[in-house]
């Protein structure tokens, strides 16, 4: 769970990063380019079968866990301890899990299905042709429902992801006296930011808010 | 502090033997002192129940005095009750007030079996320690404790570590019923010594087996095991327990 956790940790940042280029000013061909270099990239291509892998282990292996530690258990505690000794969302690591993994595919379906099966319109820059990826997400962003998913899921993420960085540094033995602060303080900044910059997306997106830089991508 | 008696009602879980079912019963227990220990309390109830021809309320209970690990029971769904860093028999019953209604269980755990109402089996942590959890050495003159430097932080650690009285709470405090705390400690207290240097490899591998083999549930750091652990024993024992397990396993022969 750890090593995996921390291999789709690495894939949020580079997730984050790339999509974060919606945020600022000439959003639609600064993201396209952007998408558009990890899409035919065949380093990157290659990845993103490591990508599916890592979230499959992660999701059956997390199942896995779940399931062996309920039974580990048979007869249950008349009255539970709650949050006296530990933490909701340390408990509920399963169900974060399941309402990240509902968001995922529907997420899959909006962008992932159409940029690799086709369904997207196309758009010109400099002579060479690009899918219009921002587009697409101008069209699902404009459902308010939809914004509202996508924010519920950058919130179970940032619950999840709480827990999970400090967790997986403490199963791999990362966590010592010395860094034990520290590990918790990446761990919790991570969860915060992370999700804030996603949650900031269908948000800026659908009101069509942008941070002016000139029309600079910064980012890409 | 102030002391003053009190009358409760204790809902106690039954259980003749292993295999039969259990269930609570709930008992009225008159003029309880606030200065008894909650054992105390239960002698009182049992008392009662003697002199009625009832069956006692069967439940561990050794030292008295918070050293010796063998009381254990789930209080209100506390391991040990509500105090921090306390054992059951620590527990005072001004922790409670006239009239409450008190939840007591035996610690839950696959791995632990209900031997007869509170009492549980904790076999299975001997049989850990007998996996691994000590030093061999050859007997003879004890040698001169100034012939073997060890750094104070080393030694501070290994004595945290050691303060461990294989209670249980850990396992009874965990979603997972997880042994980890409680494997940990042992691991780290011999790890950090020059004396757990020779087995250091092999004792957390068979340790760890047979923790496995005794059902326990896997560690997912909800940390609920430090925060009931009557001695307090750190989490960062686990995460040491893991760097041991690792290097143990990756550099093995």
């Amino acid at each position: 769970m750890a090593l995996t956790g921390f291999f789709l940790v690495v894939f949020l940042l580079v997730h984050c990063y790339i999509n974060a280029n919606v945020l600022f000013s000439n959003p639609e061909e600064n993201f396209n380019r952007a998408a558009h270099f990890m899409g035919s990239n065949i380093l990157i291509r290659i990845m993103e079968i490591g990508l599916f892998l890592g979230f499959i282990l992660h999701i059956v292996q997390g199942y896995q866990l779940e399931i062996q530690n309920r039974a580990s258990r048979k007869s249950r505690y008349a009255v539970s301890a709650g949050n006296k000794t530990s933490k909701w969302y340390s408990r509920s690591m399963a169900l974060l899990g399941t309402l990240i993994l509902l968001f995922l595919v529907l997420h899959l379906v909006h962008f992932w299905v159409p940029s690799r099966f086709g369904g997207l319109t196309e758009v010109q820059y400099d002579g060479k042709t690009y899918h219009n990826l921002y587009a697409q997400m101008q069209d699902i962003f404009a459902v308010p429902w939809v914004v509202v998913v996508y924010l519920l899921g950058c919130f179970s993420l940032s619950w999840h992801l709480l827990h999970g960085v400090q967790s997986a540094a403490q199963t791999l033995g990362i966590t010592s006296k010395n860094y034990y602060g520290t590990i918790k303080t990446i761990g919790i900044v991570f969860s915060i930011a992370v999700p804030l910059i996603f949650a900031l997306m269908p948000l800026f997106v659908h009101f069509g808010w942008q941070i002016n830089t000139g029309g600079v991508s910064l980012l890409f | 502090m102030q002391h003053y008696s009190m009358n409760l009602k204790l809902k106690v879980w039954r259980q003749r033997n292993a295999n039969e079912q259990g269930h609570f019963e709930t008992y009225d227990v008159e003029n309880v002192s606030s200065e008894m220990s909650f054992l105390e309390m239960i002698d009182v109830l049992n008392e009662q129940l003697i002199s009625k021809g009832g069956e006692p309320i069967a439940f561990d209970h050794d030292c008295r005095e918070g050293i010796c690990g063998m009381c254990s029971m789930v209080i209100d769904g506390r391991p040990h009750g509500p105090w921090k860093g306390t054992t059951t028999c620590q527990l005072h019953m001004r922790a409670f007030k006239d009239g409450d209604m008190i939840t007591v269980e035996p610690f839950r755990a696959n791995a632990f079996p209900v031997i007869k109402d509170l009492m549980v089996s904790r076999s299975a942590f001997d049989r850990i320690i007998q996996a691994g959890g000590y030093i061999s050495v050859n007997t003879g003159n004890a040698v001169d404790g100034n012939a073997l430097p060890i750094e104070k932080d080393k030694a501070d650690d290994a004595f945290a570590a050691a303060a461990c009285i294989g209670c249980g709470a850990c396992v009874a405090a965990c979603k997972n019923a997880s042994a980890m705390l409680f494997v940990s400690a042992k691991v780290s207290h011999l790890a950090l010594l020059p004396q757990g240097e020779p087995e250091r490899k092999q004792r957390v591998v068979n340790m760890i087996a047979q923790m496995d083999k005794e059902g326990f549930g896997s560690c997912t750091n909800t940390y609920a095991c430090e925060a009931e652990c009557p001695k307090e024993i750190s989490v960062l024992n686990i995460a040491r327990l893991n760097r041991e397990y690792l290097d143990a396993t990756l550099s093995a022969d």
